[in-house]
């Protein structure tokens, strides 16, 4: 991401389109997400990640989490329930939808005040 | 380590692993198969460890680990096997691996509040931190079946929950929702129902002890 933000001055959201994503492997997104979030910035995903990325992308955030300096990340996605609005067919043919919306924030940044089906609402402080 | 030590106990690593494998292929052919490995996910202090101790108590006589109305009371996976469940004069044979619980953040100012010193609590967050990653790690190698805990006075809907339920979704591991701690006042199993339909939900008190004739049939269904 390009170092556009002076320290303590605001907040950096990064935009991250699907097609950005597909050029990468999952250890890239994992990466350029957590670098993201590390340098204090809020990452919205177009399309958001496998169950698999997932799970790793918590794994490895564990492992870096480190006091007084990284306390992990803050996510939510939309749909609530990716599984359960996938077609039948969808799922017999292995097509796995990951048209989520994601946003990952710092945990000690971004508090999620009320989320629904259709809306994410989130507060954001500074560091 | 001197190399001849380092040989030595390569060898008696060889012959562990000769023994382990040997007795592995004796219980196979005395069991019709192998148990099957049954992880206990969920977040933490939902009453995975009670659970666990239970199930173990009630068919090996001793416990797995320690339970703690603190948060991240378990921080290593920990395996109990061969907990033989009999039902209906059938027997089937699990592991149960009793799993730290799942989240994306840990704070060790957290546990300042649990009246912990400042160093106890930053061990407590990095081995939590630890454990979880080596949860995550299990769930996408080395089990064969879940049993999600929730504590049902808590909303269910959190990413992690989703999340966790995606994940296993995505492996094609057969799961069951426990509906825990229904002996509280605000126990609400119906919203979990809801928040996960397309899996089956049973209720139960780790605690107390409450159903645990359906927790052991649908273990013995799902699992045997
Ligand atoms: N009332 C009630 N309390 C319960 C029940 N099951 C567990 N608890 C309590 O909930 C707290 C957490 O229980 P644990 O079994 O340690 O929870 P855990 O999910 O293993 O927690 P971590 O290892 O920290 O992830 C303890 O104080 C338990 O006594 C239950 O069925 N009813
Ligand atoms: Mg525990």
């Amino acid at each position: 991401m390009a170092e556009i933000k002076q320290p303590g001055e605001g907040v950096q959201i990064d935009l991250i389109s699907a097609k950005r994503m597909n050029g990468l492997a999952s250890m890239e997104k994992i990466r350029m997400i957590l670098d993201g979030v590390r340098d204090g910035n809020i990452v919205v995903l177009e399309e958001g990640l496998t169950p698999d990325e997932e799970s790793k992308l918590i794994e490895v955030t564990m492992t870096e989490i480190s006091p007084d300096e990284f306390n992990g990340i803050e996510i939510e996605t939309y749909p609530r329930s990716e599984a359960a609005d996938q077609s039948f067919l969808d799922r017999l043919m292995g097509r796995e939808s990951t048209k989520k919306l994601t946003v990952i924030g710092p945990a000690n940044q971004i508090e999620t005040l009320h989320k629904d089906e259709t809306l994410i609402s989130a507060l954001v402080s500074r560091k | 380590m001197p190399r001849l030590a380092r040989a030595r106990e390569d060898r008696m690593g060889l012959l562990t692993e000769l023994k382990d494998s040997i007795s592995r292929a004796a219980s196979t052919l005395f069991s019709e198969q192998d148990p099957k490995r049954i992880g206990i996910y969920g977040p933490p202090n939902a009453g995975k460890t009670t659970l666990a101790n239970r199930i173990a108590r009630d068919w090996t006589g001793d416990a797995v680990g320690p339970e703690s109305p603190i948060p991240h009371e378990t921080r290593r996976a920990r395996r109990k096997e061969n907990v033989e469940i009999e039902r209906d004069g059938k027997s089937v044979q699990i592991d149960i691996v009793d799993t730290p619980g799942v989240t994306t953040k840990v704070d060790y100012t957290e546990f300042l509040d649990h009246d912990m010193e400042k160093d106890d609590a930053v061990r407590r967050s990095r081995e939590a931190t630890e454990g979880v990653a080596e949860a995550m790690h299990w769930l996408r190698e080395d089990v064969d079946g879940v049993i999600y805990v929730l504590d049902s006075t808590k909303d269910p809907f959190t990413q992690v929950n989703t999340m966790l339920i995606g994940i296993i979704e995505s492996q094609d591991l057969p799961v069951l929702i426990f509906a825990n701690k229904i002996d509280l006042e605000d126990s609400n199993v119906q919203r979990i129902r809801n928040a996960f339909p397309q899996h089956e939900t049973v209720p139960l008190s780790a605690l107390e002890g409450d159903n645990m004739d359906e927790v052991y049939d649908k273990i013995a269904e799902y699992f045997g």
